[in-house]
This record gives C-alpha cells, structure tokens and sequence, in this order.
C-alpha cells in the first residue's frame, strides 16, 4: 500500500466541479509533483489533501489511515505539513519565533500558560532556521522579509512539525532564477536526509524534472496522467494539453 | 507583546501606585482605584483580542457577573470575602466556558454579534430579576467585610489583586499558550497548520480573559458597594473595546495605557461639561482612522523613525 | 387572548405595524450590510435623527399633515446628507481595513450623534402626534383600530414593495444586487463603485431616519431611544439574514408578532424572549432564514 492514497477524490461548489474523480498514489519517500496548467485544480487539490476543505465524495488516505473527516490540525498531528500559494507566515512574529511557535505546537506546550517562551529551543529553531539559509535573519520580523525568504521561512516552519509527508504549493513561486535553483537543492537534499515523502505542484518545469521522482497531471480537475518523468513526458495527451503550450 | 521596556514601565508604575495613598490624597486613591480595576478589565479583554484576535462586544457579561456574584454572595448569603470572590469567579468561569463553546465556533464579526446577544441577554435578565439583581435599581448595598471598611484597606487590598492578576497575565503573555494565541491572531490558518486546534485555544482564552474581568468586576462591586444593570449593556463592551484600542492591542500595556488615560479624561472632562461620550466618540474616530495599532502604536513608530536618523 | 376575536385581531394588528414600523429601519441596516459589508451600529442612532428632525419640522409647520409629510420626508433627507458626508469623508477611507475598524467606526459615530442631538434638543422627552389625517380610530367592523396604526401597517408593504422594484427591476437596483455578489467583478465592469457605496449608505440612513420620524407618534422621543431600537434591528436582520430582504420584512413580522403577543404572556420578560432568539438563531443558522451559508464559520 502506498504512503498516500487519493481515491476518487471530487470537490464540486456549488454547480462547478473542481476536482474530479481524482486517484493516485505517492509511495513512501517519493518525491510526487503534480502539474498542470493555472485554474487546474491543484491548489484544490492540495486543500482537499491537507482538510482545509472536505471532498464532495472520495477520499483521502494517508499511511493506511483515512483521512476524511479530519481537521487540519489533527492531520498535521498524524505528520503531514504544508506550505501555500500565498506565503503564509506569521507576519509580526520574527523568523526565530515563526519556527519557535512551530516546535511549541509540535511538543504540545500550547497548553502551558507558564513555561516562558523565551528563547526556548533556541538550538532547534537556529538549526532549521541554518538549514533553509535563514540564520542570519532570525530576528527580523517576517512580514518585512523579501518574498524569497518567506518562502524559505515558511519550508522552516514546516519542517519544524518532523512530517513524514511534506506539502508544497507552488515552492519556488515568485522566486529569481538564483532562488530558485538555490530552492531546488535545498528541498532535494532536506527531503533526502530526513527520509520526507514529498508532494509539490510547480509550474516551472525545470523544477519539477530536477526533482521529481514521480509526475501527475492535472487538468480541469482530473488527472489525465500519472508515472514517472519519463512516461509522463511522452504522453501524447500531455504533450498536447499542457507541455505543448510551454 | 511583551517587552522589556513593557516590564520597565509596569514596574515604574507599581512603584507609583505604591506611593498614591501616602499623598493624603482621598480622591487620588479613589481615581487610583477606579484606574487600577479598569484597567484589569481592559487588560482581560487583550488577552482575547491581542492574543487570538477575537473581538467580543459581549465582555462585559463576565465583568457584571463578576460584579453581580459578589454582591450577591458578600449580601445575601453572607459569605465570607475568601469564599464569595473565588466562587463569583468560579460563576463566570461556567458562563464563560458554556458562551465561550458556543461563540468561538464563528468567525469575526458573527462572533461579535453573537457575544454581543448573550451580554444583552444577560442584561434583559439583570433587568427583570428584580428580586435577585435589583432589576433597574441595581444591587444596592453590599455589606464588606470589617477589613476593607476604609479607603486606604481596600486600596491596598486592590492593588494586591490587579498586582497579581497583571503578573499572571504578563506571565501567560510571555508563556507558549501566550505565543500560541498570538500565532492564532496573526495568522488562524497556518497556527492550525501547525497541529494546533484553534477553537479550542480560543475557548481558552475566552475563559482566562472572562475570568480576569470577573474579577475586575468583583472589585468594581466591592468598590461601589453596589452593582448597575448598566454594567452589561452593550455600550459597557464597547467602551472596553476603546479603550483597548486607544492604548494599542498589539501590546500588553496598551490596554493599561488605554483604560487609565480614558478614565482620567472621563474624569476631567466631566467637570467642564457633561459631554464626555461625544469626546469618547471623537477619540473613537481618531484610532479608527488615523491610529489603528494605539498609543503604543504610535510611540513604536516614532521610536523606530528616532532610530533610522 | 385566543377566545376573544376582538383582542386577537387587535393583538394582531399590532403585531403587524410594530413589524412595518421595524421593518423599514431594518431594511437599511440590511441593505448597508449587504453591499457595504457593514454593520452599522449607528443605525439606531440614525433613527434618533430622524425622529428629532421631524420634531423640529413639525414644531416649524405646526400640527398639519402636511407638516407630518414634511417631517417624514425631511428627516431622511437631513440624514440622508449627513450620511452623505460622513460617509465621503469619513467612513470610504476604511473600506479596504478590517471589518472591525469599520464596525468601531459606527460604534464611534453613536456616541457622537448621541451628544450632538443631547446638545441640540436637550435631554428632554417629546412627543409627536400623529397627523390630523390619521387621528383617531376607523371602524374596521369587528372593532375600531387606531388609523396611524393601520397607516403604518399599510406602508410596511408598500415600502418594501418600492423596494423589490427597485431592486428588481431597475439599472441601479440590478448594480446593487451585482454588488451584494461581488465587488471586486463590480470595479471591473467600470462601475463608479464610490457612487454605489454612497448611494447604499445614505438610503439606508435616510431609511433609519424615515422609521424614526414614522414611529415618533408611538412613542416617545428621548436621547435614550437608539439604544434598544439597534438591537431590534440587530435581531430582525439575523433572523432574516443579514443582506436579504425578505428577510428582513419576515424577521421583523416575527420580531413584531413575538413582541406583541409575547409580552401577553411573558409580560416583561418579552424583552428575554427576544434576545433568547438573537441567541439561538446565531447559533443554530447564523446566515439566518433567507441568507447564505457563506463562511461565518471557516
């Protein structure tokens, strides 16, 4: 079985269908993108997955445990993180903090009125925080950080909750050439010391060819291909409806 | 939130407020003491809105129960003050954790309104109940015990109080639940991306801030050896609100800030004319517009232009 | 009550011009909040206004119809201009900030109004009579009814008719409702947006004001007069779900009738009964009856 199974996962509003019909599977320590063209459905997709919103029908099963009906930070609980779209950081917190509150929620101390917040896990937070480059910008807040290392950030703080299954929302959106490729390593080798199954969507496909170990397709909702890079490239629906255009 | 300056100035104003009742100085500690409770309240009310980010126009429920209970307790069963205060808490703790359970679930402005119907509910109670809370007389004439008696005893006697309840919550502020509310505030979705359950939180926090201006309102009972129906309406919630606002709720003294300069002015605006709640708007619309982080808003941004030259 | 048709009719006519009488100062609020995506806790205060202009009007033309006519219309057209200013000058700075500062900003505009009308017309409470042309009581055949009763009753409708049509049936009503849907598409088709803002806020005080100045001669005119209405108005618009309204014409029906015949049987307590309902719509159906299951709960 799997790692992470979506099976015949559908997400309607209202009259318009978002996702439809949507299976596939991301084998343990795999590193899964799904592509496809804007409005696709992967932001959807990717709510879908993490609880943000529940599946009309289908669903959704994460190391043989369903994941239906549960709320985002329940599933975080089981070991998924996610980064978004539209970074979301908290902005008047510094980045020392973000990643702080991150390990506070992670070791449960949220319930603790006394325990002083101060400089608490200050090693684990700097190595994180040195591990995506920050170090330097520990105490600055992250609502003044450039958006390349909100990004950044925001992977810091994921990785702060020890997942075993990591989401990332467009990763390298926004990003220079230098950040991107800076990003690239970054994730690849971070993803590959920890043993992390990671799932991404990414609209550069240089990104997704350097990193991917497996590919999905998404179009209007609906996977027209999943399988290896290779397979995926070849595909003559693919190549029509998405490469094609590139 | 919290800060070292923020301690500097707390303590400062600990020292000075240890000095007041030695000025001879009656109405002084009278105003003190006034200064001394609304600012708990305001302080109570920060800790939903600067901490979780949750607005309510129904806190000042739990300051007339507080308020209320006591007087009750202290009058009408004769309890002794060790019992009456902690079980008038512990009251406003069971409203709060029911009203809070059914509150927190909505989102920003809903909850507003709906706290907003259970503070006016609680009022239309207060109202008619006349054998229990007065009705529109209020509660009149609570019988203090013989220590508190004069001025000077319940000075003391309250500045232990709000002493305490302000360090506990500096100390909640500063603590990991403090540091979790505030991610809440700034950012709900990705806090419960971090594996925390966020009604929850706010359900907890929604009773501490019930619980500090519960005590508040005991106080104010005991202060005015009586209690108003008034003290529940909703324009009570909204002066909180202002004068959270006025002192800066991204702060943890500018609601301290906010409530004793807001009374202060009440206070001698009165002795010109009767208009304070036009003054009260005007400072309103001016925050509103103009200043929306407050007073220690303010003071941060000069401080920072300071720094660049 | 029940066995009696004479009480049960006037019991139920009651009902129905409290309702009309409501239910034209909640249609603003409803209004404001539809399009503006305000809530407007001046509103109560609005109908103070309203209710003092029409005062001064009448003490100007004197006991006459026309004067009435005068005062109705000449409340919502002062507050209609002071909402005008308000909102041009004021209130538009804050429409791209938090709800919240926007909610604080008609908490701060009560106070405000409040002292000025206190300032203006003292603390003193008046009365104004009905007109001359609809003094007294009709034979309606089972039993005489007040005709400034059966007056209100009549307008309700024909209010929220006038209003339908609009909504409707013409350009503007059509602009309006587009913005009740969405904004953002609004300012993309090239609509002056600034205009329609406007345009909602001062209808909906105008509105306010008309309601205060029509329910003077049932009540009393006093600087305490906005506090309660505000809730009424709160509680009719969430029942009936805030933006519609219908809505607002069968909240305040309900709001009108459990008054009335509430108080017959709670007598004081009414007063609970209503608030107990705020409560439980809130919690039960928060968008109300004619609302939409929007994001109230994320």
């Amino acid at each position: 079985m799997a790692f992470l199974e979506i099976t015949g996962a559908t997400k309607k509003f209202g009259g318009f269908v978002a996702i439809n019909d949507v299976s596939f599977a991301v084998e343990r320590g795999a590193r899964h993108a799904i592509i496809g063209p804007n409005g696709a459905g992967k932001t959807t997709l990717f709510n879908l997955i993490s609880g943000l919103i529940l599946p009309t029908t289908g669903s959704v099963t994460l190391d043989g445990k369903r994941l239906s009906r549960m709320k985002p930070h329940e599933i975080v609980r089981i070991g998924m993180a996610r980064s978004f779209q539209k970074v979301n950081v908290f902005p008047r917190k510094t980045a020392f903090e973000n990643v702080q509150v991150a390990l506070i929620a992670n070791r449960n101390l949220q319930f603790n009125p006394f325990r002083d917040a101060a400089g608490l896990f200050r090693d684990e937070v700097m190595q994180l925080l040195e591990q995506v480059r920050l170090g330097a910008d520990s105490g600055r807040r992250a609502g003044e950080l450039a958006h390349g290392k909100q990004k950044q950030l925001e992977l810091a703080v994921a990785l702060a909750a020890d997942p075993r299954i990591l989401l990332l929302d467009e990763p390298t959106a926004g990003m220079s050439i230098a950040e991107t490729l800076s990003s690239i390593s970054l994730i690849r080798d971070i993803v590959q010391q920890r043993g992390i199954t990671l799932l991404f969507t990414e609209h550069d496909m240089n990104v997704v060819f350097e990193i991917a170990s497996t590919i999905s397709v998404l179009h209007h909702g609906e996977i027209i291909s999943t399988g290896l890079p290779d397979e995926v490239r070849a595909n003559d629906d693919v190549q029509r409806i998405y490469l094609g255009r590139e | 939130m919290t800060s070292r300056p923020q301690l500097i100035f707390l303590g400062c104003l600990f020292l000075a407020l240890l000095i007041v009742p030695f000025l001879g100085s009656r109405y002084l500690t009278e105003l003190a003491v006034q200064v001394m409770i609304l600012s708990l309240l305001a302080l109570s009310l920060n800790i939903l809105a600067g901490h979780v980010g949750l607005i309510s126009f129904g806190h000042a429920a739990f300051f007339a129960i507080g308020g209320y209970a006591t007087a009750f307790f202290l009058s009408r069963w004769q309890l002794p003050l060790g019992v009456a205060m902690p079980l008038a808490i512990i009251l406003a703790t069971a409203f709060a954790l029911v009203i809070g359970i059914l509150c927190v679930r909505l989102k920003a402005i809903y909850f507003a309104m709906l706290t907003l119907a259970f503070s006016m509910l609680l009022w239309g109670v207060i109202i008619k109940w006349k054998p229990v809370t007065g009705g529109d007389d209020g509660f009149v004439g609570i019988a203090l015990p013989q220590f508190l008696a004069t001025p000077q005893n319940f000075y003391w006697f309250t500045l232990a109080i709000v002493s305490i309840s302000t360090a506990l919550v500096w100390l909640l502020s500063k603590s990991t639940m403090g540091q979790t509310f505030v991610a809440i505030r700034e950012n709900e979705t990705r806090a419960s991306f971090l594996g925390v359950n966020v009604r929850q939180m706010q359900l907890i926090a929604f009773v501490l801030a019930a619980i500090f201006a519960a005590i508040a309102g005991s106080l104010m009972a005991m202060y005015l050896r009586g209690m108003y129906p008034q003290s529940a309406f909703w324009t009570q919630s909204g002066h909180i609100v202002i004068s959270v606002l006025l002192g800066g709720v991204h702060s943890f003294v500018g609601p301290i800030l906010g409530a004793s300069l807001l009374y202060l002015l009440e206070v001698t605006i009165h002795q010109y004319t009767q208009y304070w709640p036009l003054v009260m708007g005007l400072i309103l619309l001016l925050v509103v517009l103009v200043l929306p982080e407050g007073l220690i808003g303010l003071f941060r941004k000069l401080y920072a232009r300071l720094g660049r030259k | 009550m029940f066995t009696n048709p004479t009480v049960l009719f006037i019991q139920v006519m009651n009902s129905v011009s409290l309702a009309m009488n409501l239910f034209i100062i909640a249609a603003g609020l409803t209004l404001i909040f539809g399009v503006l995506r305000i809530v407007n806790f001046a509103h109560g205060a609005f109908y103070m206004v309203g209710a003092y202009v029409a005062l001064s009007i009448l003490r100007v033309t004197g006991d006459t119809d026309l004067g009435f006519l005068l005062g109705v219309l000449g409340s919502g057209v002062v507050m209609g201009a002071i909402a005008f200013v308000v909102e041009r000058g004021l209130l538009s700075r804050l429409y791209d900030k938090e709800h919240m500062l926007q909610l604080l900003f008609t908490f701060a505009l009560v106070l405000v109004i409040k002292d000025i009308v206190k300032m203006i017309w003292g603390t003193g409470q008046y009365s104004i009579g009905a007109p001359p042309f609809l003094r007294g009581a009709v034979n309606l055949g089972i039993t005489y009814y007040p005709k400034y009763m059966l007056f209100l009753c009549a307008l309700g409708p024909i209010i929220a008719i006038a209003i339908w049509f609009f909504m409707e049936r013409t350009r503007w009503g059509r602009i309006l409702r587009a913005a009740r849907e969405d904004r953002v598409m609004l300012n993309a088709l090239g609509t002056d947006v600034k205009m329609v803002y406007s345009g909602v806020f001062v209808t909906g005080a105008a509105l306010a004001a008309m309601g205060g100045a029509l329910a003077a001669p049932r009540s009393a005119v006093d600087p305490g007069m906005d506090a309660l209405v505000i809730i009424d108005a709160f509680i009719i618009v969430i029942i009936g779900g805030l933006g519609s309204l219908l809505g607002s014409f069968v909240g305040a029906l309900i709001l009108g009738f459990l008054t009335v015949m509430g108080s017959i049987y709670l007598g004081e307590w009414v007063i609970v009964a209503s608030y107990v309902m705020m409560v439980v719509i809130l919690l039960v159906r928060p968008w109300g009856l004619f609302g939409k299951a929007d994001e109230e709960r994320h």
